[in-house]
């Protein structure tokens, strides 16, 4: 399952490492926009394949990670 | 008295340091983004200068291209503002190698009070009062500090301004994983990993209150400000004089601050921020800079905290009382307007289409926008400060309630449904409100994400 950004932002921080098994609700990436910091959870459990590096700017709708089994 | 000077900031807060200075006559320099082109402060300074492009780093952060703006303009001395680079002792001594002044405490002060362990240990030696707990440098110290404190705990970054990065813990598990984020974030953005693990108090007011050092070594107090309501420790609304507390409370609150003050040699505008839980005090850190919530302290002392600034670094003291020629009154309060979307709590960018805000004698607005300007991505997300003044608190509230239906706002999104809320709810009204009052709040309405603040923009 996609990961999604929520708006135009930078990547800050990146949370969890390719190959990581997450829970739902569980950071993913926390993303900055305008000083406040944008926490991206994962949607659902699974394994991690991260997208994106930290530094990054990122749009609305950019796939930053997906959740697989 | 300065003849010229720089305001090293953009929007609002640079409109109100050049507003006195002209008062006082003196001539300024602004500095502007790429991204602030069209934005009021750059046409109301006497000059302006580009300092680069959209992005902070590159522009109102790139301390060599605002010093040459300096120098080119002849400007004498620098006023950092609040956020940006007015806790960067670095750059103090730039300004001051340069051979300006810097209009705020010595850089020595700014490191003192900058490392909140050091500065902590140097306001126990002072006798004031502060949370139990001590700086750690990994877990086990870490773990050792909760076996003699017990929980919750406050997990932060000793470096770095407040807000981002803290976090409470109840828990040995969460205070581990606490640690390790609040270290990695500290050496990442501030070059230090060493976290400071204090009792938290819960159900807490956080009361701050203001000082102004002269050179002399005189303190003065200005009152204390209530900044409860917080998002995440970013300060929302707040009110000044705090009602709900005790006098002998205040007056302990007083004396710690202007011992912490005095005991430290403090020279100019400062903050000494406490949280307060019935008559227990302790205090949290000290902000050495003008603080955005400043105007609600002026329009109940009558003092001009920008001037006396002037006074204090241009002359060491302040031969008048530096009065602003405004109304005082017996209670303020300010309302931060906020580019944000109410419902996510996510920032929210964009054209400023329509940007009408309150108007009134007893209403005071601090704004870095016109109507027509682009809210940009690349700085925080402060709209105004909407200010409002009474002769008691329940005025203030309806004054302050009738001052946002006047507010409107297109082309983003506000905060403004929020702030009405606070405004309405029976904890507030009351006055015995504390921290959590936003969260409250907050969850009672959708549950959805929502944003922290990261500490450029002060509280």
């Amino acid at each position: 399952m996609d990961v999604i950004a929520p708006m135009l932002a930078n990547v800050w921080k990146v949370c969890v490492r390719d190959g990581d098994t997450v829970q739902s609700g569980e950071v993913l990436v926390i993303l900055e926009c305008m000083k406040m910091e944008i926490p991206v959870e994962a949607p659902i459990d699974g394994v991690i394949k991260i997208l994106v590096e930290e530094g990054e700017m990122v749009e609305e709708d950019t796939v930053l990670a997906s959740v697989g089994q | 008295m300065f003849d010229r000077i720089l305001i090293a900031n953009r929007g609002e807060i640079a409109r109100r340091i050049m507003r006195t200075s002209h008062r006082l006559g003196l001539t300024t320099v602004a500095v502007y983004s790429d991204a602030d082109a069209e934005l009021p402060h750059v046409n109301e300074a006497t000059c302006a200068v580009n300092v680069g492009p959209g992005p902070a780093a590159d522009s109102y952060l790139n301390t060599e291209r605002v010093l040459r703006a300096a120098r080119e303009t002849n400007a004498q001395a620098v006023h950092p503002g609040y956020g940006f680079l007015s806790e960067n002792p670095d750059f103090a001594d730039a300004v001051q190698r340069a051979g300006l002044v810097w209009i705020g405490p010595s850089p020595a002060t700014m490191r003192l009070v900058a490392d909140k362990a050091q500065a902590r240990s140097l306001m126990e030696e002072l006798g004031v009062p502060v949370n139990a707990g001590s700086a750690v440098n990994d877990f086990d110290d870490a773990r050792r500090v909760a076996e003699g404190v017990g929980f919750p705990l406050m997990v932060k970054s000793c470096s770095g301004g407040g807000g981002i990065g803290m976090e409470v813990v109840h828990s040995v598990s969460a205070l581990q994983s606490a640690v390790e984020r609040c270290q990695s974030f500290g050496s990442r953005f501030f070059g230090s990993s060493e976290v400071l693990v204090e009792r938290y108090m819960a159900n807490a007011k956080h009361i701050e209150v203001q000082i102004m050092g002269y050179a002399d070594g005189h303190v003065d107090v200005l009152g204390e400000r209530e900044c409860s309501v917080q998002r995440r420790f970013q300060k929302v609304l707040e009110e000044t004089p705090s009602l709900a507390l005790r006098q002998d409370v205040r007056d302990r609150l007083v004396k710690a601050a202007l011992a912490g003050a005095e005991g430290i040699g403090y020279v100019g505008a400062g903050t000494f921020e406490f949280l307060v839980s019935d008559d227990a005090i302790a205090f949290l850190e000290v902000n050495a800079r003008i603080q955005v919530e400043h105007p609600i302290t002026e329009m109940t002392t009558g003092y001009d905290v920008v001037a006396k600034q002037l006074h204090i670094a241009s002359e060491g003291q302040v031969a008048d009382l530096a009065r602003t020629t405004d109304a005082v009154f017996d209670h303020a309060l300010e309302m931060r307007l906020y580019a944000e979307d109410p419902v996510r709590f996510f920032p929210s960018p964009g054209p400023l289409d329509v940007f009408t805000l309150p108007d009134g004698e007893s209403i005071r607005v601090e704004t870095g926008y016109r109507q027509g300007n682009t809210v940009s991505r690349h700085y925080d997300p402060l709209l105004a400060k909407i200010c409002v003044g009474a002769s008691s608190r329940p005025e203030s509230i309806e004054l302050a309630i009738d001052a946002l239906s006047e507010v409107n706002v297109q082309g983003v999104k506000t905060n403004k449904d929020f702030l009405l809320e606070v405004l309405n709810d029976a904890d507030f009204s009351s006055g015995k409100y504390d921290v959590r009052i936003a969260s409250r709040l907050r969850s009672s309405a959708t549950k959805v994400e929502s944003a922290v603040a990261i500490p450029v923009v002060e509280g």
